[in-house]
């Protein structure tokens, strides 16, 4: 044992190395700890662990901790910290402590390392499981640590078996289906008050075991009487603890039992040297070696009466204490400096009411108990009711008391919620602890009703005349107490809290400083301004360029998903609207795809490589669900079809050269290659060297002009880049990003599944008819097209909409309502709304994309779309804004 | 964190798979002679009673399979989970 000195409220303390915060301060005399945090009351340590209530600290020393228990805390050399009033405040620098996770399997978690946890480790030890022991205090014996007994040596040899693994300072903070709990290891905090970068501040287990033992004990419980929360009230069972350690600043005490721990805590009280005045029962007969004990010590036994109310001293502690019948008659005053408060034992359910066990009132011990012993669970020592002794409690919680009495007897003292409180809402017809919970905030706060709840639900019964358990049950969430995010999180921080997908030619894009769009994980760079240009001017410039010219952009992120076998075209056939068996090869097809419900759900171009060798392209996001999508159907619905699909979005890169003079740049790029409209038609693939590098180059446009797309192996994207760059220099060659490409489809009424679709529209409701085969005798979401809801008038449909004054761009997702006029009253009515919206190089003005409703019968009617400062006006008209006849993809 | 029982590759975190719904529901066999009622029900309408219920799961980050199983929807207690187009064990009820 050695001094160590610590920080607490700005003053330096010493206390004993290995003590609590809550104890090294009782052993300096600070019994005022702090005040509650509504009604500003004097408040002192009451508990012994993290059924504390009061005395919370901020932690800032080391990395920082709002809001801890003090009785929690191991002090260490130069630990600062502050006491809270009800409200934590986080630190505001970075926590650069290290973080990290484990994962374990093993036959037997054993949750509690008190008699009742060790012995069952032993016991499944001794069979050969594999056992993880997890206790939440630094030495294993549980309450024995604190009654200063030895644990016996045949259990602690249990710890030192190889196929036994012991975690102290770890909490199992919930417990799940199929034995999988999650646990926190506190590695750092007990050793001193540094960061640690160098060893993981906590650790983060998740374990799966066959079978889980709860041995996690019981805390006690405070009793509900007028002026119970002033400083020097304890839990009996906390008080004798920290005076029999030495830390005692109490010369008398009154202990308040409704059992006989409050009998054994008097002895440890007297023991260690405080003059206990009374042991009052509220039991009329008490009988057992405890009860003997106190007597043949002198001390003064009260039956059948329990604490009334308190006195104080002008500074708030507690002075003296009024006892009475339960009824509030025979009162009488006995003055102390100590009350010290037995209202019986709550076993911790907490991890057992996680998986769903309804705990089990036994009124001999008034207490809430879980008795389990299945193939996943079982349950032993006090948790299961086992108490070890001379247990029989009264059912009590506290006495009667009149309003004014009622307004200063507090139930659950974080939340300053009092009896008074609590009546109201027995008054206001609530009769369930889950609402009397929400009424009052019982139980809501920091310690989430670890000494309140069965404390609540025994008032609800002593109010209504039924028993606790015929009020509700209690049901806890995890976690059991309150973790650092950063646990949870790990090494998963910065950097690797999510994968960044980035394409090969993303080195180029940041050298450009093309500011990046998050699209799923991809960065995708936005557009490419040039001498501090803003967003809209660098768009419109690229919008021109590949109108006039020529553009390029870096299409690797696009899903592709290489398809192979006998079957693939049958197998399309049913994936997509349109037909796929008759694309010939060396041909390329878009293609719509539904779900059963008929419903757009991606789209992208197929290419047809070789007789049995398909590519398919999805969205930059629909990848994955694309593939699962495919799997799904030929494992569980055509596993005779012979198709394999394998993802290869990461091993192609597609640079896409656009505009009317893709055309010079492709012979530049090919010479090899006949780009002629004849030879090389839209639609069409070949195969060529570009820059010296084999590659399949593709007719495919998603801007309406005249476009080549370049595919390559990954590997060599950058150099296909920089060639295309190089050689179009005098072109004009302008790099373009996912804005350009927005703005240049929707001009052509091209949609973007997600953006003009939300998983509500057909291929008819997008216009798309046209892409629906007639021919097909099925394909999936074909049938649904003609369910009434899809077949009726009036769904939204993709228009056009043109605004009066061009100048103005219509926020994307804003409601469109028929014509509004002097004519028209309020409320209008909305009849769609903005899925797209641009200004454009082409058009010379704004234009949008919207879903109207009947829309597509509408085309020239006038509408209006409010705004937050004035009322846009506009016109429905057809999707397709530029380019209507298709002239220009050919260049 | 449910511990499901793949077939292929025994039993795996809940996190690894993706839920597909009552198992047993073919596509049906000819959807134009269906009558909305018959096709809205093959669409929409999936069994969901309080016990055992025979369910597809997909082990999408292990081996991407599809397959079936026996899951409790009171307990999340699993049965024996089966590959597609095997013969259904009998429900552990």
């Amino acid at each position: 044992m050695s001094n160590v000195t610590f920080t607490f409220d700005g003053q330096q303390y010493t206390g004993v190395s290995g003590e609590s915060l809550a104890s090294a301060l009782l052993r300096n005399g600070v019994i005022h700890f702090t005040n509650s945090s509504y009604k500003d009351r004097p408040r002192g340590i009451m508990g012994l662990w993290v059924e504390e209530s009061n005395a919370l600290v901020n932690v800032d020393s080391g990395p920082g901790e709002p809001m801890k228990a003090s009785t929690t805390i191991p002090i260490v050399e130069g630990l600062i910290t502050r006491s809270t009033q009800g409200v934590g405040d986080l630190p505001d620098t970075r926590d650069n402590s290290r973080y990290d996770k484990s994962n374990r399997h093993v036959d037997v978690l054993v949750v509690g390392a008190g008699i009742a946890g060790l012995t069952a480790t032993k016991k499944f030890a001794e069979l050969g499981k594999s056992v993880i022991l997890i206790d939440d205090q630094p030495t294993p014996g549980g309450h024995m640590r604190h009654l200063g007994t030895q644990v016996p040596a045949e259990l602690m040899a249990v710890l030192e078996l190889a196929n036994v693994t012991y975690l102290p300072r770890t909490t199992v903070q919930g417990l799940y289906d199929q034995g999988y709990s999650v646990a926190t290891q506190r590695r750092t905090d007990h050793l001193d008050a540094n960061v640690h970068t160098e060893v993981s501040r906590i650790r983060t287990w998740h374990i799966r075991a066959d079978h889980t033992v709860l041995a996690t004990g019981a805390f006690q419980r405070h009793l509900v009487f007028a002026n119970n929360d002033r400083p020097g009230i304890m839990l009996s069972h906390a008080a004798a603890t920290y005076v029999s350690q030495g830390a005692n600043p109490f010369k008398t005490a009154v202990v308040v039992t409704v059992d006989n721990q409050g009998y054994r805590d008097a002895l440890r009280l007297h023991t260690a040297g405080v003059a206990v005045s009374a042991v009052v029962d509220i039991r009329e007969t008490a009988g057992g070696a405890s009860v003997e004990a106190v007597k043949d010590a002198g001390i003064r036994i009260v039956s059948g009466k329990t604490a009334l109310d308190t006195a104080g001293t002008p500074t708030g502690l507690v002075s003296a204490v009024t006892i009475a019948k339960a009824d509030g008659s025979e009162p009488e005053s006995i003055d102390a400096d100590l009350i010290a408060m037995s209202g019986g034992w709550t076993p911790i359910v907490h991890l057992a009411t996680f998986i769903g066990i309804k705990p089990t009132w036994v009124p001999a011990l008034a207490a809430f108990v879980v008795e389990r012993n299945d193939v996943l669970t079982s349950t032993t020592g006090m948790l299961a009711g086992d108490f070890g002794g001379d247990d029989d409690a009264a059912v009590f919680f506290g006495p009667e008391l009149t309003t004014e009495q009622a307004l200063v007897a507090f139930v659950d003292f974080q939340r300053d919620a009092t009896l008074r409180d609590f009546n109201r809402a027995i008054g206001a017809g609530m009769r369930s602890i889950e609402h009397v919970k929400r009424y009052t905030s019982i139980g809501t706060s920091h310690d989430q009703g670890k000494t309140s709840g069965t404390t609540t639900m025994g008032l609800i019964g002593q109010a209504i005349g039924k028993a606790p358990d015929e009020i509700g049950s209690l049901t806890f969430r995890p976690p059991y107490i309150s973790i650092p995010f950063a646990a949870l999180a790990g090494r998963d921080r910065g950097l690797l809290s999510d994968p960044i997908r980035t394409t090969p030619i993303h080195s180029w894009h940041e050298s450009a400083k093309a500011p990046m769009e998050d699209v799923g994980q991809w960065k995708r760079p936005w557009f490419f301004p040039i001498n501090g240009e803003n967003m809209h001017a660098a768009v419109l410039r690229e919008c021109a360029a590949v109108r006039e010219g020529v553009g390029v952009m870096d299409a690797s992120t696009l899903g592709k998903i290489d398809l192979r076998g006998k079957d693939v075209g049958k197998f399309l056939d049913m994936i997509y609207t349109n037909m796929f068996s008759t694309l010939k090869v060396g041909m390329s097809r878009y293609g719509l795809m539904c779900g059963i419900d008929g419903m757009v759900f991606d789209d992208g171009v197929t290419t047809r490589i070789s007789e049995n060798h398909w590519l398919m392209t999805t969205t930059t996001g629909g990848a994955a669900k694309v593939l699962d999508w495919l799997e799904e159907w030929l494992q569980t619905e055509w596993p005779d079809l012979e198709v394999y699909c394998t993802s290869v979005t990461e091993q192609i890169a597609t640079v896409a050269i656009v505009g009317p003079k893709s055309r010079e740049l492709m012979s530049r790029l090919a010479p090899d290659l006949d780009v002629s409209n004849e030879m090389f038609a839209f639609m069409e693939n070949k195969y060529a060297d570009v820059a010296g590098i084999p590659a399949r180059v593709a007719r495919i446009s998603f801007s309406g002009e005249l476009a080549y797309e370049i595919n390559v192996p990954g590997s060599f994207g950058l150099h296909i880049w920089q060639a295309v760059m190089k050689q179009g220099t005098d072109l004009n060659i302008t790099p373009y990003g996912t804005e350009t490409m927005h703005v240049l489809r929707a001009e052509k009424g091209f949609v973007i599944v997600g953006q003009e679709t939300d998983g509500t529209q057909t291929p008819q409701d997008l216009d798309m008819d046209w892409i629906v085969s007639k021919k097909k005798e099925d394909f999936i979401g074909k049938r649904s097209f003609s369910r009434a809801d899809t077949a009726r008038e009036g769904r939204h449909q993709l228009v056009g909409i043109l605004t009066d004054d061009g100048s103005a761009v219509i926020p994307e997702g804003a409601y469109i309502v028929a014509g509004v006029d002097e004519k028209t009253a309020p409320p209008v009515k909305h009849i769609g709304y903005v899925t797209s919206s641009y200004d454009s190089a082409a058009l010379g003005h704004s234009f949008a994309l919207a879903l109207v409703a009947n829309g597509l019968a509408r085309k020239g009617e006038k509408v209006a779309i409010p705004m937050a400062d004035r009322v846009l006006t506009g016109v429905i008209t057809d999707s397709v804004f530029v380019d209507k006849e298709n002239t220009r993809r050919d260049g | 964190m449910l511990n499901i029982p793949c077939p292929y590759c025994g039993p795996r975190d809940e996190t690894e798979f993706h839920y597909g719904a009552q198992a047993h529901v073919a596509y049906p066999e000819s959807p134009k002679d269906l009558t909305d009622e018959q096709w809205a029900k093959f669409v929409f309408i999936k069994s969901n009673p309080k016990g055992w219920l025979a369910e597809r799961w997909v082990h999408n980050s292990g081996c991407r399979r599809w397959f079936n199983v026996w899951r409790n929807t009171a307990t999340h207690e699993f049965g024996p989970s089966y590959k597609p187009f095997t013969q259904q064990p009998k429900s552990p009820a």
